[in-house]
């Protein structure tokens, strides 16, 4: 298999995390490969924000280690913490720009603070990533005054702004249109495959998983972890499992809608 | 000629140029990124510049990194060489490196701006804007009085309408919260208006006259003045956050889509416990400005507490401490109604709950100040002719 002569860039081992006395997950390892897309599923309250807040290194865990590059994060100090995450890319659910500050200066103040860049030089990267999720021309504009869509693709190019090697994205298509969705997988998969960037993504569009994931992490609540792993094919394979099953077929009902709407009147 | 720049890390890099004739070739090796673009693209720049070439040829086999800063800095090489009639040429670019160099598209590096709905603008422009704002704040506010009043209106016909424990938590909020940070600027304010008209008045040997300068000015004026500011400091501001972020949450359009009237539903429970604790906070600001008065009169002005207390008595009448809890009624009014519009105008994003937060306590602290001159006229007027008209 292809992940196998792949190098880990974060090794996840034995995390737990709880809240309080309530357990949201127990036990849990996986590997992420270098340039590889995968992609966490789940239920809700499944705990895949947890999981993914405790890798960016914002929550701690119960118990557990995270690797990067085969650096304990989870005990690591407040500086090399810093340095992780000028590695990491980070697409929070509601895009999380900042309101006071236009596209430009959301993008620019990563590569301000980070870098010993000229002025003119950062802008024209700002224009490089902005025209990278299709953008060009939105420098001046404010968050507020895009769309959904737009804002998501606002919030890669600010993620994307220090060429991250791993990019991790919450919730990438909730809340939009398929047309959107779609063109969001595409700037996805162009993204991972030109600048060989490592995705961490939660998502529950299923059209979308088949169309990104190289492999799907499967978390269950009742379970407290992993219950299933492997390509999208491998998990649709893999339909013994209830709760895997009834995650993919989930978008298959009996009849299609207007064919039960119309048949009874 | 030969040179060889070489760092540590994850940033180390090689570029060695040789000359042939009139064309440099550049050979580059290692990792090129954002952390080493600044060194790289001086030690380029500056022999592409220095010797009259008439090519360059970039040669890419031995990058091991390559990140789309660095891309995008070659291809604006590129692209300024060409501009001083040199050809330039990137060769042998591996496939994981091709890549990049297809995500920066020339197009978008030098695209027109998108006209911004708040595109800057010229001087009158901005006059003109900003007079529509006053006009149209002004034109709100009287708007939303009036909603408010609808709202009180259709209450009073409707009493079961009222969400009683909302009244209940804001008067809990707004005044038994309060109470301690008003008795203490009370009891100070009191202090130092003693002590200050101590000094005026023993010149003249008047001291005994400080207990009823200082009962006066606290019940007539400092007291509910006093009191409506720091009202408008702590719960004019948090109605205007509270309604702001539900604005910007979408919860005020879910109250309306539920049915409900977002004034009736947020504004009339606040308003009303404002207008109900806010006189009782005032009287006891009064009480607490006269006792600090005494703490002043008994302990350096050698009178006893029972000569003050008389003396403050016989200075304020019924009608003094009425009319100031009607002054203080209305400050209320005006704290709580002022401070719901300006969460009510919020409309997007974490600014705009800042901006009229500010705006509320701003307007709040104003609008107490007006109110408060046109009572002192009318008093006036009422006091001495039985009516003010």
């Amino acid at each position: 298999m292809r992940q196998q002569n792949k190098k880990p860039v974060i090794e996840v081992k034995n995390l737990s995390a709880r809240f309080g006395s309530n357990i949201v997950f127990e036990d849990v390892s996986f590997d992420v490969y270098q340039g590889e897309v995968l992609v966490i599923v789940g239920e809700s309250g499944c705990g895949k924000s947890t999981l993914l807040k405790i890798m960016i290194g914002l929550q701690k865990p119960y118990a557990g280690r995270v690797f990067y590059e085969g650096r304990d994060i989870i005990s690591a100090s407040e500086t090399l913490l810093k340095e992780y995450r000028q590695n990491i890319g980070v697409l929070f659910q509601s895009g999380a720009l900042f309101s006071s500050m236009t596209l430009k200066e959301n993008i620019a103040l990563p590569l301000q603070t980070y870098t010993d860049l000229a002025q003119d030089k950062i802008t024209q990267i700002v224009k490089m990533k902005l025209g990278m999720v299709n953008l060009e021309g939105y420098d001046d504009h404010y968050p507020a005054e895009l769309s959904g869509g737009m804002r998501k693709r606002a919030g890669i190019a600010r993620a994307m702004a220090l060429d991250p090697h791993v990019l991790f994205l919450d919730e990438l298509s909730a809340g939009l249109d398929p047309v959107t969705a779609v063109g969001l997988d595409d700037l996805i998969i162009k993204t991972n495959e030109a600048l060989g960037t490592t995705m961490v993504i939660v998502t529950h569009e299923l059209e979308s998983i088949y169309k990104i994931a190289h492999r799907v992490l499967m978390l269950d609540k009742q379970a407290g972890g992993i219950i299933a792993q492997g390509t999208p094919a491998q998990l649709k394979g893999h339909m013994d499992d209830p709760r895997v099953k009834s995650f993919f077929l989930r978008q298959l009902p009996p009849a299609p809608a207007h064919q039960r709407f119309y048949d009874h009147k | 000629m030969t040179l060889e720049t070489s760092k540590k890390g994850r940033t180390d890099y090689t570029i060695s140029f040789k000359h042939e004739e009139s064309t440099l070739f550049i050979e580059l090796a290692g990792n090129f990124c954002l952390k080493n673009l600044t060194p790289f693209t001086n030690e380029i720049e500056r022999k592409t510049s220095a010797a009259r070439l008439r090519e360059v040829v970039l040669d890419f086999s031995h990058v091991k990194y390559l990140d789309s800063a660095a891309a995008l800095t070659f291809i604006q090489l590129r692209q300024q060489l060409a501009g001083n009639d040199v050809s330039c040429k990137l060769v042998n670019i591996s496939d994981d490196t091709k890549g990049i160099f297809s995500v920066i598209r020339d197009e978008a590096l030098d695209h027109p701006l998108v006209a911004s709905e708040e595109s800057p603008s010229g001087f009158i422009h901005q006059i003109g804007q900003s007079s529509l704002t006053i006009s149209r704040d002004f034109v709100n506010f009287v708007t939303f009085i009036g909603e408010i009043l609808t709202a009180f209106a259709y209450t009073l016909r409707h009493p079961t309408s009222l969400r009683g424990r909302d009244v209940l938590f804001y008067v809990q909020r707004a005044g038994v919260d309060g109470l301690p940070i008003v008795g203490l600027i009370g009891l100070l304010i009191g202090l130092i208006m003693a002590f200050m008209s101590y000094l005026q008045l023993r010149q003249f040997g008047a001291n005994i006259y400080v207990p009823s300068l200082v009962s006066f000015a606290i019940v007539k004026e400092l007291g509910p003045l006093m009191t409506a500011i720091l009202v408008a400091g702590r719960s004019g501001s948090a109605f205007a956050a509270e309604i702001g972020t539900m604005k910007v949450n979408e919860e005020v359009d879910a109250l309306q889509t539920m049915g409900f009237d977002p004034v009736r539903f947020l504004a009339v429970p606040k308003v009303l416990a404002t207008i109900i604790v806010v006189p009782i906070l005032t009287i006891y600001a009064d009480l607490f400005g006269i006792i600090g008065g005494m703490i002043i009169g008994v302990t350096s002005l050698d009178l006893t507490v029972n000569t003050y207390i008389t003396q403050s008595i016989k200075t304020i009448t019924v009608f003094d401490i009425v009319t100031s809890l009607i002054k203080a009624a209305v400050f209320a009014g005006l704290i709580s109604a002022i401070g719901c519009q300006r969460g009510f105008m919020v409309r997007a994003g974490a600014q705009d709950v800042g901006k009229f937060t500010t705006s509320a306590v701003v307007a709040a602290i104003f609008l107490i100040v007006v109110a408060d001159s046109i009572f002192a006229v009318m008093l006036y007027y009422v006091k001495r002719y039985g009516t003010f008209i």
